[in-house]
C-alpha cells in the first residue's frame, strides 16, 4: 500500500508538497473503510442468509424465502429489526463492561481482515508477521467474551463466558502449533510469502506437501472451528442448555455485534486455511495483464474460502455438540500431542528433502482426488435415494 | 484443590427453558460445571384434571384425558376407556379394539419420533429433529384423516372408538409404513451411531434394574435397564395377544446397561416393532361395529378398578372409583413421567449440567403427565 | 382376547389370605369385590405388612405401582397397588384414616417410588406420612391453603392478590343487552 501511496503522491494528486504521513494515514483509512464496510460487514451479514438456506436444505426444509428473491434480503430485515429493538441493560449489570464487551469482540473480528490476502496485490497490509498477527488478534475475543459473561450479572451467562474463554484459549495452542509446519517449510510468517511458496496445482499446495501438513491442516481447521464457537464446539451458546450463553442478556444492536463477529469469523477461518494449505490465490499465469491476473486470483481465493465456509456450515448442521470436559480432553490429550508430532515430522521432512518432495505431493493429491470422487458419488446416490416416493396427502 | 475456597452456585433451570420438556424447573446446586444435586420443582402444569373428572362424568372426561399427555393422547384415551369399561362391564367389539390398537401404535411411533428428535436437538444436532418431525407430520396427517385432530385426538369412546377407518385409509397407512422403515435406518445412520452422540450419552444416568423397579420406572426406561417387561406382552389387553412382536430390551452394548444411550436405542427399536404391529393389525382387522352400545348417562355399578395401559412413556395406571352415579368418585392416573422425575434427583449427583439435559431427554419426561 | 389375566383375582385373594394368616389382628378386612378385591390393613401396621409382602419369596412384591388417596366423606383412604415383576401378580392394600388428622407411616424405605406419590397425596388430600424424608407440597405452591382434592374443599377467591375467578363474558354481554 505504501507503493500505491507514493505513486499517487508522485502523480501530483495532492498538490506540490503534501504532508506524507497524513496522506498515508488518509489512504489507509479509506482502504480500511472499503475492506471493513464493503467486505467484512456485508459478508458477515450475507453469510447468515447463506447459512440458513444451507442448513434448511440439509434439514429437508426450505429456509428463508419470503424477504426478497429467495429470501436474499432476510439479513437486511434481521439487521433492521435488531437495530430497532429496545436496548435492555440488566439492572444489576456492570454498565461499562456490559456496553464495552460487544465492541471488543467486534474489534477482534475486524482486525484480522488487515492481513487477508485477496490476491497478489490486494492485501491491506502485507506484514511480514502476517499469520502470527492473525493468531494473536483473534485471541482478543476471549476478553470480550469474558466481559460479556461477567457483566451480564447472570449465572448462566457467566458459565457460558467461562466455557467460551476456556475453549478459545485452549484451542489456540493446537491452532498455533499447526501453523508452524507451514512456516517451517516456507521460512516466512508473511501471508503473501506463504502463498507464493505454493503453486496453483493441488499437488503444490501445502495440504498435500507431506502427510504431516495434511494432519496439521485438519487440526487447524477443527481448532479454528472451536475458536469460532461453531458446532460441534458451540457449548458457550448451547441453546438447549444455557439459552444463549454469554449473550443471553444482550438485545438489539449489541447482540448483532456478537453474532456478526461470529459469522464473519467463518471467512477468517476459511482465509487462514486457504492461505496456508490450499494454495491461496494462486492461479496459472494465463495473462500478462496485472489487473486480469488479480481478478482471477481474487475469484480463486474467494471460491476456496467459500468452500471452506460451506464445509463448516455442513458440519454445523450435522454433528451434535461435545461436552465441555470432552472438548478439553480432546484439545489437551489429543490435539496438542498430535500437533507436536506434526511439527517434528515436518521438521524431519524438511531436513531430509530441503527443496520439497514433489512425488509425495502427487501421490497425496491423487489419493485425495480419488477419495473426493468416491465421496461425491455417495452423496449423489443418497440424494437421489432420499427423494420421497409417496406423499400422504392430508384431507384438508 | 481443596485449599481453594470455592463456592457452590445455586442455578435455576427455570420454568422457561428451551430444553426442559414442558414447564419444569430444576434448582441446581453446582460446583462449576459439576452438579451436587438437581432438585426438580414440578406443578407448573397442574390443572387438577382428576378433580375435573368428578364434575364432568365418564363420557365428558374423555377429551380431558388427551391433555394428560398430549404427545401420546391415544393411550390416555384408551386407558380411560378401558377403566370405564371394566367398571361398567362393557365389551368392546373386535373391530373397535383393532382400531384402538392401530391408532395407539401410530401414536407410539409419533411420540417416539418426537422424543428421539428432541433428544438429538438437546444434544446439539438439529438435523435429526427436523427429519423426525417430517415423519411425524405424515402420521399427523393420517390421524387427522382418521379423527380430525392432530394432537389431542379424543378418538376413543367408552365402548370403542368414535369413528371407523375412512375408505382408502388402510392403503395410505400401509404405504406410509413401507416408507417409514428405511427412514428409521437412515435416521440411525445419521445420528444414532455418531461418535460424538454416543460419547455424550453413554455412562450418563445409569439406572440398575433393581433401582428401576424400586423407583417404579416403566416403559422404555425400565426396559433399557434390562427388565424385559411390557404390559402388552405380559398383562395383555385388547387384541395384543393376537399380534406378534418383540420387546426390545437395553443391552448396554455402547456403554453401561441402563444408561441414556440404552434408553434412546430402546425407543428406536420400539418404533420398528410398532411398524410390525401396525402392518399385522391393518391386515388382520375384521369387519363389524366399532362402538359398543353404551348409554348416554353411563352409570357403572359402585366399585373400583385399576387398569394398566402401555403408553409410549410407560405403563399408565388408571385407578377409578365409582359410586354408582354418572360421575366418577375418584380418578387417579399414575404416569411414567411422574416416576421418572422421582429418580432425577438421585441420578443428578455428580453429573454435569450438560448431562442433566441429556438425562431428562433420555427419560422422555413430559411435564403435563407429571402434573396432570 | 384376554383383557386382564383371568386368574388375577384368585392370585390376589390367596395373597390376602396369606397375609391375614400371618398378621391376624392387623388385617381388618378382605373384600370380595368382583373386579379388583382389596385388603384393609391397620394404619400402624402397614409398614410391617408391606415389608412381609415384599420380602416373602412367594409374593415378592418388588414394586409399588400406584398409590392414591380417596376422600370418602366420612374417611380418607390411601390405596396401595403393589405389583410383583417376578410372579406377575398384584395386590391392593387399603388403609382407612379419619378425616381430621389422617396419618400413616411412610413406605419410603421399602419402595422409593412412594416418595413422590406420598408427597402428592399429602399435597392434595392432607394425609400426613410419618417419617417421610421430605414431606412438602409437590404440585401446588408451597403456601397454598387447603387440600384441593378433598370433597369439601372450597377454592379461595384469591391467591397473593390474583383472583381465582373470572367473570364470564357471556354474562357480561347479557348485562349489556339489558
Amino acid at each position: 500500500m505504501q507503493q500505491l501511496a507514493d505513486h499517487l503522491i508522485a502523480s501530483g494528486l495532492f498538490g506540490a508538497h503534501p504532508p506524507r504521513d497524513l496522506i498515508y494515514a488518509l489512504i489507509i483509512f479509506v482502504l480500511c473503510l472499503v475492506v471493513f464496510m464493503g467486505i467484512a460487514f456485508p459478508f458477515a451479514a450475507i453469510v447468515t442468509w447463506v447459512e440458513r438456506r444451507v442448513w434448511a436444505r440439509i434439514q429437508s426444509r426450505v429456509g428463508p424465502n419470503r424477504v426478497g428473491p429467495n429470501g436474499f434480503l432476510q439479513w437486511l430485515a434481521d439487521g433492521v429489526k435488531l437495530a430497532c429493538k429496545e436496548d435492555i441493560i440488566p439492572n444489576q449489570a456492570d454498565p461499562r463492561l456490559f456496553k464495552a464487551a460487544p465492541y471488543l469482540v467486534m474489534i477482534a473480528y475486524v482486525l484480522p481482515w488487515a492481513v487477508v490476502p485477496f490476491s497478489s496485490d490486494l492485501i491491506l497490509a502485507d506484514l511480514n508477521v502476517g499469520i502470527l498477527y492473525m493468531t494473536a488478534v483473534t485471541a482478543l475475543t476471549v476478553v470480550g467474551v469474558l466481559m460479556a459473561g461477567w457483566a451480564s450479572n447472570d449465572k448462566w451467562s457467566l458459565i457460558g463466558g467461562i466455557r467460551s474463554a476456556a475453549q478459545i484459549v485452549s484451542y489456540e495452542i493446537p491452532a498455533g502449533l499447526s501453523i508452524f509446519p507451514v512456516v517451517l517449510i516456507t521460512g516466512t510468517l508473511s501471508m503473501q510469502g506463504i502463498i507464493r511458496a505454493q503453486g496453483w496445482a493441488p499437488n503444490n499446495w501445502f495440504l498435500f506437501n507431506n502427510p504431516f501438513t495434511f494432519a496439521a491442516a485438519s487440526i487447524l481447521f477443527i481448532s479454528a472451528l472451536a475458536e469460532g464457537n461453531r458446532t460441534p464446539f458451540d457449548l458457550p451458546e448451547a441453546e438447549s442448555e444455557l439459552v444463549a450463553g454469554y449473550v443471553t442478556e444482550y438485545s438489539g444492536l449489541r447482540y448483532l455485534f456478537f453474532f456478526m463477529a461470529e459469522w464473519g469469523a467463518l471467512f477468517i477461518i476459511g482465509a487462514i486455511v486457504t492461505a496456508l494449505f490450499l494454495g491461496g490465490w494462486q492461479f496459472p499465469h494465463l495473462s500478462h495483464s496485472r489487473v486480469v491476473m488479480n481478478v482471477l486470483q481474487l475469484i480463486t481465493f474467494n471460491v476456496k474460502v467459500l468452500s471452506v465456509v460451506f464445509l463448516s456450515m455442513w458440519i454445523r448442521a450435522t454433528l451434535p455438540r461435545v461436552r465441555i470436559d470432552q472438548l478439553m480432553s480432546l484439545c489437551w490429550k489429543y490435539f496438542v500431542p498430535m500437533s507436536f508430532i506434526n511439527l517434528i515430522g515436518t521438521a524431519l521432512w524438511v531436513a531430509i528433502w530441503p527443496d520439497g518432495n514433489p512425488v509425495a505431493g502427487y501421490i497425496m493429491a491423487v489419493l485425495a482426488f480419488v477419495v473426493l470422487v468416491i465421496f461425491l458419488r455417495r452423496v449423489i446416490y443418497y440424494l437421489r435415494k432420499s427423494r420421497m416416493e409417496i406423499y400422504v396427502s392430508p384431507v384438508i | 484443590m481443596s485449599t481453594l475456597k470455592t463456592e457452590e452456585m445455586t442455578l435455576n433451570m427455570g420454568p422457561q427453558h428451551p430444553s426442559t420438556h414442558g414447564v419444569l424447573r430444576f434448582v441446581i446446586k453446582a460446583d462449576g460445571e459439576v452438579m451436587r444435586e438437581a432438585i426438580p420443582d414440578v406443578g407448573y402444569l397442574h390443572r387438577s384434571i382428576e378433580k375435573i373428572a368428578e364434575k364432568v362424568g365418564y363420557h365428558g372426561f374423555m377429551p380431558y384425558t388427551d391433555r394428560v399427555d398430549y404427545v401420546c393422547a391415544m393411550f390416555t384415551n384408551q386407558g380411560w376407556g378401558m377403566a370405564s369399561e371394566k367398571l361398567g362391564g362393557i365389551e368392546v367389539p373386535r373391530r373397535g379394539e383393532y382400531c384402538r390398537v392401530i391408532a395407539a401404535e401410530f401414536n407410539r411411533i409419533a411420540s417416539h419420533l418426537l422424543s428421539v428428535g428432541t433428544m438429538a436437538m438437546d444434544i446439539g444436532a438439529n438435523t435429526p429433529f427436523t427429519h423426525a418431525i417430517r415423519e411425524r407430520e405424515m402420521i399427523n396427517d393420517l390421524i387427522e384423516e382418521l379423527c380430525g385432530a392432530r394432537l389431542t385426538f379424543n378418538y376413543m369412546r367408552i365402548g370403542g372408538v368414535g369413528w371407523d377407518l375412512p375408505p382408502g385409509w388402510r392403503e395410505k397407512a400401509l404405504a406410509y409404513l413401507d416408507h417409514l422403515d428405511p427412514i428409521l435406518d437412515e435416521y440411525n445412520s445419521l445420528i444414532s451411531f455418531n461418535k460424538i452422540y454416543i460419547e455424550r450419552l453413554i455412562h450418563v444416568g445409569v439406572i440398575s434394574a433393581e433401582d428401576a423397579i424400586n423407583y417404579n420406572l416403566v416403559g422404555p426406561n425400565l426396559r433399557a435397564s434390562g427388565v424385559k417387561w411390557d404390559i402388552r406382552r405380559d398383562i395383555p389387553y385388547s387384541v395384543y395377544p393376537e399380534l406378534d412382536f418383540e420387546v426390545p430390551v437395553g443391552s448396554g452394548e455402547f456403554g453401561t446397561l441402563g444408561d441414556s444411550m440404552d434408553r434412546y436405542m430402546v425407543r428406536i427399536r420400539e418404533m420398528k416393532e410398532s411398524v410390525k404391529i401396525l402392518c399385522q393389525a391393518l391386515k388382520q382387522i375384521p369387519d363389524g361395529a366399532v362402538l359398543a352400545k353404551v348409554p348416554r348417562n353411563f352409570r357403572p355399578p359402585a366399585g373400583e378398578c385399576q387398569v394398566r395401559v402401555e403408553s409410549a412413556r410407560g405403563d399408565m395406571g388408571w385407578y377409578a372409583v365409582s359410586d354408582g352415579t354418572g360421575y366418577p368418585w375418584r380418578v387417579h392416573v399414575r404416569t411414567g413421567s411422574f416416576a421418572a422425575m422421582g429418580i432425577v434427583q438421585k441420578l443428578s449427583r455428580g453429573l454435569m449440567i450438560a448431562d442433566l439435559v441429556a438425562l431428562i431427554a433420555s427419560l422422555d419426561v413430559i411435564a403435563p403427565e407429571i402434573d396432570r | 382376547m384376554a383383557r386382564w389375566p383371568p386368574d388375577a383375582r384368585v392370585d390376589a385373594l390367596s395373597i390376602y389370605a396369606k397375609a391375614a394368616d400371618r398378621f391376624a389382628g392387623k388385617v381388618l378386612e378382605v373384600s370380595d369385590a368382583k373386579l379388583d378385591p382389596w385388603m384393609v390393613v391397620e394404619p400402624a401396621a402397614i409398614v410391617e405388612v408391606c415389608g412381609f409382602l415384599k420380602d416373602d419369596p412367594a409374593t415378592a412384591m418388588d414394586c409399588l405401582s400406584n398409590q392414591s388417596g380417596v376422600d370418602y366423606r366420612d374417611r380418607i383412604e390411601v390405596v396401595y397397588h403393589l405389583f410383583s415383576y417376578r410372579h406377575r401378580h398384584s395386590a391392593i392394600l387399603k388403609v382407612k384414616l379419619p378425616r381430621d388428622n389422617p396419618s400413616v407411616p411412610t413406605l419410603e424405605e421399602l419402595w422409593k417410588s412412594a416418595n413422590w406419590m406420598e408427597r402428592e397425596i399429602f399435597d392434595l388430600l392432607g394425609v400426613n406420612f410419618e417419617h417421610h424424608s421430605d414431606l412438602r407440597r409437590l404440585l401446588m405452591p408451597e403456601d397454598w391453603p387447603g387440600y384441593p382434592l378433598r370433597k369439601d374443599f372450597v377454592e379461595p377467591l384469591e391467591y397473593h392478590g390474583i383472583s381465582t375467578t373470572r367473570e364470564s363474558p357471556i354474562i357480561r354481554l347479557d348485562a349489556k343487552k339489558k
